[in-house]
């Protein structure tokens, strides 16, 4: 059974369809990777399948571990092994890392009829999984991503991912605004990470983090559809002859070009 | 009878049948009660008083008790026959009508003296608490009267709580002699049914540093007057935080005065408010001709969390000097919807994420309490408090 299978897919913003049919399968351990032009629709199918409201799905089904995704809570969804790596993290002043991530991990393992980790288990975890990420423990005392560098706030994501054992990892352009020994860094967090149950979605512009998180599939998002799917060889395309070369064209010079 | 008469008129039964334990307050009260009949209760067509209607009070027939309270202040004198230090020429002009009640029925007001230089460890601790009353609700007006005299250091903690329906109406006066040092914390946790006054007024001598914290969680009606009249190069610090649900119903109202240069004046309130409650804040700054180089700050933010409640705020700038830097500021939100996804999309439920962001407007209120034992009992309360607004 597929971990995940997107069938017909349609999500509005408003009265704006930004999602137009997208079908997408996803197997345990596989890595899919999302490329496409700006505006195509790759943040909101990320948004659509961890629960934001924003987003209203007008037709389409999402199954999940054989369950109907589009019916649960974002909370459940979580629960359940489904995790989203922020395009933009967001900035919570007053609410400690900390606190913040032990809440999390304590709701996740509850789900799974694990015992809740104490304070001393819990720091010891962190402090594993904050070296895997060669980050500053300071940044787990102050308020969640308050304040962060933009390399910082995408280390954290993944950090978080670390410490929250996801079974579906989305990851929303993780690697743009990181330098390249932080690419690094994070992209090898990310591959400790990968395993046979572990399944990921990454959404990127660039072939550069496909290096390092080498995927199994890898498809073109335009204008809320997925218009090619391929071997990790058709990043490489695209990074030789960019969209055009698929006879894509970005939403922004389209509309332009109208 | 006038609508005045009949309102002050059960009041008048009861000032006549009491006799204070201290005879030489009477000829005090008679003056304040007299004051205090000549106003008559405040009504909405007062400026003042224009979100904050206090029928339900003027209406009742209260039984006026004896203000009874605990208090701890190791390190501070008790000034006996206290009530002498108390002002009949300003209270024959005195412009709050509550003030006035207060005096009528002084009894054993709480007169506490902080000896010159002397630096006082623990805090200050006076406490009231109402127990439920018989067949008439209670009124009780609690005066207090702290003098710190100068470069004295003092923490001052003031608890309010019962049970039942009562009017606790209560003025504090501290008066900060030069250079003193003065933390002040007002904790309200009245019964849901109870009407709650209060005036604070502080005085401060030259550079002297006082600080004030209102935290107000309980009651039906509310009413706080803080007000700070400040000295050449004092700084008065006013924060607030306050927190109301159901139909509750508090107005802030806050007065820093700069009378002299070189003040300094930060003031912070916060509110959260749920269900139909309403809040008015009203932060009033007035800097004299004399006070230049004053610099002073105001804020009043508000988390409104349901669709029916009600806040008005209104900063009102007084000022006479120009060489004075003055800035103020309120906002009015909800909770963040992205951060609320945010901590939803790590699996932490709904309720208790919003109970999170809401506790998280408020912890910064909370970070300025030095005293431990309080800072703690009140994140307490506040979990509890904000426990309510979920359900
Ligand atoms: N809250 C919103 N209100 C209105 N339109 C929105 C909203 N969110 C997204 N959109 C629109 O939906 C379209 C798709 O946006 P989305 O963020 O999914 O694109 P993307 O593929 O992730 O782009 P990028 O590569 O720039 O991150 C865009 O045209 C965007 O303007
Ligand atoms: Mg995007």
């Amino acid at each position: 059974m597929a971990l995940l299978e997107i069938n017909d897919l349609h999500a509005s913003v408003g009265e704006r369809e930004i999602l137009r049919g997208i079908d997408l399968t996803v197997n345990a351990g596989e890595v899919h990777a999302i490329m496409g032009p700006n505006g195509s629709g790759k943040s909101t199918l990320a948004g659509v399948l961890a629960g934001r409201e924003l987003y209203h799905v007008t037709s389409g089904s999402v199954l999940y571990d054989g369950k109907d995704l589009l019916a649960m809570a974002p909370e459940d969804r979580a629960r359940e092994g489904i995790f989203l790596a922020f395009q933009y993290p967001v900035e919570i002043p007053g609410v400690s890392n900390m606190y913040f991530l032990k809440a999390a991990l304590n709701t996740i393992r509850k789900n799974k009829n694990l015992p809740e980790l104490d304070a001393m288990d819990f720091l010891n975890l962190v402090r594993e999984k904050m070296k895997l990420m060669e980050m500053e423990q300071a940044l787990l005392n102050r308020p969640v991503n308050t304040g962060f560098s933009g390399g910082e706030k995408k280390r954290n994501e993944i950090f978080q991912m670390a410490v929250l054992e996801p079974k579906l990892a989305i990851l929303d352009e993780t690697d743009s605004g990181l330098d390249i020994d932080a690419l690094r860094t994070v992209a090898g967090g990310v591959n400790a990470l990968r395993s046979p149950e572990r399944s990921m979605i990454v959404v990127t512009h660039y072939q550069r983090l496909l290096n390092y998180i080498v995927p199994d599939f890898v498809h073109v998002l335009s204008e809320g559809r997925i218009v090619k799917s391929g071997g990790k060889e058709l990043a490489l395309q695209l990074e030789e002859s960019g969209y055009a070369g698929l006879g894509i064209v970005d939403e922004e010079e389209a509309v332009g070009k109208r | 009878m006038t609508a005045v008469a009949e309102q002050t008129g059960a009041w008048l039964a009861e000032f006549t049948a009491q006799k204070p334990a201290e005879p030489w307050l009477q000829e005090l009260r008679n003056a304040a009660f007299q004051r205090f009949a000549e106003l008559g209760f405040p009504t909405t067509k007062n400026e003042e008083w224009r979100f904050t209607n206090v029928a339900p009070i003027a209406r009742t027939t209260f039984r006026v008790s004896a203000a009874g309270f605990a208090a701890r202040f190791r390190g501070a004198e008790k000034i006996e026959a206290g009530g002498k230090c108390f002002d009949a020429a300003r209270l024959a002009a005195e412009p709050n009508a509550f003030v006035a009640l207060n005096a009528a029925f002084t009894d054993r007001p709480c007169v506490l003296r902080v000896p010159r230089g002397a630096v006082v460890e623990e805090p200050i601790e006076i406490t009231y608490e109402i127990a439920a009353a018989g067949d008439r609700p209670a009124a009780v007006h609690p005066r207090i009267l702290i003098v710190v005299e100068a470069n004295a250091q003092c923490a001052i903690v003031e608890r309010y709580s019962g049970e039942g329906r009562y009017l606790t109406n209560a003025v504090t006066e501290i008066v900060a002699g030069e250079g003193a040092v003065v933390d002040h914390y007002r904790v309200q946790q009245e019964s849901r049914e109870a009407y709650h006054i209060s005036t604070l007024r502080a005085t401060l001598g030259r550079s002297a540093n006082f600080s004030s914290h209102s935290i107000a969680l309980g009651g039906a009606l509310v009413r706080n007057d803080a007000n700070a009249t400040l000295s050449e190069g004092s700084d008065a610090t006013l924060n607030g935080l306050y927190i109301v649900n159901g139909k509750q119903h508090i107005d802030n109202h806050t007065e820093i005065d700069h009378a002299k240069p070189h003040g300094t004046s930060h003031e912070v309130y916060k509110g959260i408010l749920d269900g139909q409650a309403t809040a008015v804040f009203n932060g009033r700054i007035i800097v004299r001709k004399d006070a230049q180089k004053t610099d002073s700050k105001q804020t009043n933010k508000n988390l409104v969390l349901s669709d029916e409640a009600v806040i008005d705020t209104k900063p009102e700038l007084q000022i006479l000097a120009d060489d004075v830097r003055c800035t103020h500021g309120a906002t009015i939100g909800q909770l963040d919807e992205e951060a609320l996804f945010y901590l939803q999309s790590r699996g932490i439920g709904k309720g208790e994420a919003r109970s999170l962001l809401t506790y998280a407007f408020a912890q910064d209120i909370l970070d300025r309490i030095k005293v431990p034992a309080l800072k703690d009992q009140l994140e307490k309360a506040l979990t509890e408090k904000l426990h309510e607004h979920g359900k």
